[in-house]
């Protein structure tokens, strides 16, 4: 029982840090946030650089990490600065590419030489993993798309699509689920590209007669795909955990300097309360990412319903957080000035992305039911 | 981070278990198990099995007769004695004195009272809250007057647990007036045999005899039964209150409770279904699961990270708050869980040889009384409120 991380890992997420704070400040963030790709080739070549993309894989791919903890090291510097740059993406695509076989895709992966986006979630149930619609048919030695993908992280900027379809033989769709890489990246479909809420951009997918290629074997990806979200939320939970810290220590920081009716209104135990709830609810949100990461490398029901409780937790806890923290910040946690908003923005919208609090709680139980 | 447990750790966790399966008498756990009333030579017993093995006062340090564990050890007991429906090892005496003792105490304090908690020759209990102090402890009125080799002790203390039982009393009692009100308080060892120490139960709501009052008039106290020094007997209340805390997330216990818990609910039945299957239901029992499991491993996190014994104060505050939840809401779910069948209370239901007809279904007899008397886990120990009010002082530093 060690709560400590290795060495390696923490000296990865201190130096991490350093390069975060001196080179993506929230103004040079919000900058990169709002320019039209809604992240920064830049930053991303210099991250890859310090090793960051290399920590999230494993030894066999090129990696040196790859680990729940080496995930969570990362993402929980990376909340800590909002970065925008497709880290989720590129750690849910890689993992997919590494277990289909895809070694050389992978390496390009890691040394941050193609970006490579992940499309799976439709929008008539955006939830549930294995409720695929879209369609693949046979066409000479390539394969025909067609279905639409909801909100995908950075779509229009990605080099490369990996997509999943229901592989057709004989005009009956196989039961399991299969990825395919679309031929020319995004150019082949029609990508409906935006800005989100809380900084970068993202984009709706329509294929129609896309053409893109297999990746690994026919009707055999849903138990990766399963592990690379699972990756995915161990991910988001520690970006979460690093909002979290930093919007508990503004917060802190205004209770203690805020003076109202002569006071610091931290004086008031209205606001102690609030507080005090709120620093308790970031450590249950934390031991839960702790547990989540811990069991992403067991097996899976293990895995599935540790990651389920974390992301529930960190739905559940982040919003609690992010309004408790506004709340508090009174009139100026309203202004885009402050940094705070931006991370109550971020915090509130990981909990819409792979999977709700709702969600999660159903899947936990159904689970541990089925077990 | 390693969450698992080592070879050596699971090595000792099957001896914990082949002590509990050889040791723990099946009359007593089945009296846990099932929701009984447990007598105080129950506990004495209990006390004195584990005291055999050394593992009484499983956190004291070796040379005054604890084992050596390590926190995982102390987890890794806990965890298990709760689920073998093991009694709660009542803590006055070896929780809450012996550590005080241990680090107050003089060296003759030390050698007559330490092995008498751990023989059982002497049964503590807490003489802190008053009928004006109880959120606002340090307000307590209790006086000892110095005469001669003796305290003369006046005043009253409220909520005494088990002080029916007990032959001793520690007590928090006011030596000055003088500066602030923590600065005038000592800590002092009372035999409730002295005249003039009168005891009077209180009952509670869920019928129950558990805590006390107990008056002092004009009791006389040897002056060596003042631990420490006079007037600093805060420091030492503060002390013995981290440590309170530190065990106050009951895990294990948590853990076990849920166990049964989930039990009743794929047991009962509600229209057609198990009720472990209404979605509703499903919902606040995942809630709670995942809750238990956060604070698990919460509770192991701020164990490691204090070491030995006591817990950092914000955090400490923290397990008390969501371990007192955690415990409350379980049994709320079981009283749920019984429909119509939380109503009937026969009290002698809950004593042991009990030979009528039950009521309900087996487990349903000590629900709803577990469940009222859990309503008291917030509030002692200083109330959730209080605990708040301390974690926002430790963290905002105002």
């Amino acid at each position: 029982m060690d709560f400590q991380h290795s060495e390696d890992r923490q000296m990865l997420a201190d130096s991490l840090g350093r390069y975060l704070q001196q080179q993506y400040p929230i103004d040079v963030r919000n900058g990169i946030s709002a320019s039209d790709a809604g992240w920064s080739r830049d930053k991303w070549n210099e991250l890859a650089e310090l090793g960051v993309i290399g920590a999230l894989f494993d030894e066999r791919v090129g990696g040196y990490g790859g680990t729940g903890f080496d995930i969570a090291v990362v993402f929980e510097q990376l909340g800590r600065a909002l970065v925008v740059e497709p880290f989720l993406s590129t750690l849910m695509a890689g993992r997919l590419l590494a277990a289909m076989g895809e070694t050389a895709l992978v390496e390009q992966v890691i040394a941050g030489e193609r970006v490579v986006a992940f499309a799976h979630s439709e929008a008539h149930n955006p939830y549930d993993l294995a409720d695929i619609a879209t369609t693949a048919s046979p066409s000479g030695d390539r394969w025909l798309l067609k279905g639409g993908k909801a909100v995908v992280p950075q779509l229009a900027s990605a080099d490369e699509l990996i997509v999943s379809a229901h592989a057709q033989r004989d005009g009956e769709a196989d039961a399991a689920v299969s990825l395919f890489r679309l031929d020319g990246g995004s150019a082949q479909a029609r990508v409906q590209d935006y800005p989100m809420v809380d900084g970068g951009r993202g984009g709706d997918l329509w294929l129609d007669q896309t053409p893109a290629s297999l990746v690994g074997g026919q009707g055999e990806a849903y138990p990766a795909i399963e592990e690379a979200v699972a990756a995915g939320i161990v991910a988001l939970c520690w970006e979460a955990v690093g909002v979290m810290d930093v919007i508990r220590d503004a917060t802190l920081d205004y209770l203690r300097t805020r003076k109202q009716f002569g006071v610091a209104i931290g004086k008031f135990q209205a606001l102690q309360h609030r507080m005090a709830t709120v620093a308790l609810e970031i450590e249950q949100a934390r031991s839960a990412a702790i547990n989540a990461a811990d069991a992403l490398g067991g097996d899976r029901d293990r895995r599935e319903r540790a990651v389920s409780a974390a992301k529930y937790t960190i739905g559940r806890v982040g919003t609690l957080v992010a309004e408790e923290a506004i709340q508090m910040h009174g009139g100026i946690g309203m202004t885009e000035e402050l940094p705070l908003s931006h991370y109550a923005k971020r915090l509130t919208m990981i909990g819409h992305q792979l999977g709700d609090e709702d969600h999660h709680l159903a899947r936990y139980s159904a689970i541990g039911r089925a077990a | 981070m390693i969450l698992t447990f080592t070879p050596e750790e699971e090595a000792f966790r099957e001896e914990v278990r082949g002590f509990l399966k050889e040791k723990l008498p099946a009359r007593i756990s089945e009296k846990v198990r099932t929701g009984k009333r447990l007598t105080k030579a129950d506990h004495e017993e209990w006390h004195s099995l584990l005291n055999e093995r050394r593992w009484y006062a499983n956190h004291w340090p070796v040379e005054h007769g604890g084992p050596g564990w390590t926190i995982p050890q102390r987890h890794i007991f806990e965890i298990e004695a709760a689920a073998a429906h093991a009694p709660s090892i009542i803590p006055f005496g070896v929780s809450m004195l012996g550590p005080v003792l241990i680090k107050y105490g003089s060296e003759e304090q030390k050698k007559y009272w330490l092995p008498r908690i751990l023989d059982g020759s002497d049964w503590w209990c807490q003489g802190y809250s008053e009928p004006g102090a109880g959120s606002d402890l340090a307000s307590l009125k209790c006086a000892a007057v110095r005469d001669g080799d003796h305290y003369v002790v006046n005043g009253q203390k409220t909520w005494t647990t088990l002080g029916q039982h007990a032959n001793m009393i520690f007590c928090l009692v006011r030596t000055s007036s003088e500066g602030k009100k923590q600065e005038g308080i000592s800590f002092l060892l009372v035999d409730m045999n002295t005249p003039g120490v009168e005891v009077r139960p209180i009952t509670l709501l869920d019928g129950e005899h558990e805590v006390n009052e107990v008056f002092f008039t004009d009791v006389r106290v040897p002056v060596e039964n003042l631990v420490g020094e006079e007037n600093k007997g805060w420091t030492y209340a503060k002390y013995l209150l981290t440590y309170e805390r530190s065990n106050i997330a009951d895990v294990g216990k948590s853990v076990a409770a849920f166990a049964h818990l989930r039990h009743i609910v794929e047991t009962q039945q509600r229209g057609g279904r198990r009720l472990a299957d209404d979605p509703l239901f499903a919902a606040r029992m995942a809630r709670l699961e995942i809750d238990l499991d956060n604070m698990r491993t919460t509770n192991l996190r701020v164990l490691a990270a204090a070491g030995e014994g006591t817990a950092p104060v914000a955090e400490s505050s923290m397990l008390k708050i969501r371990g007192t939840e955690i415990r409350q809401e379980i049994t709320n779910l079981a009283r749920r869980a019984l429909g119509p069948y939380a109503q009937p209370f026969v009290s002698e239901a809950l004593d042991e040889g009990f030979k009528g007809e039950p009521v309900g279904p087996d487990y349903a007899a000590p629900i709803a009384v577990e469940y009222f008397n859990n309503r008291k886990l917030s509030i002692f120990g200083g109330s959730n409120e209080v605990q708040r009010e301390i974690i926002t002082k430790a963290i905002l530093e105002l």
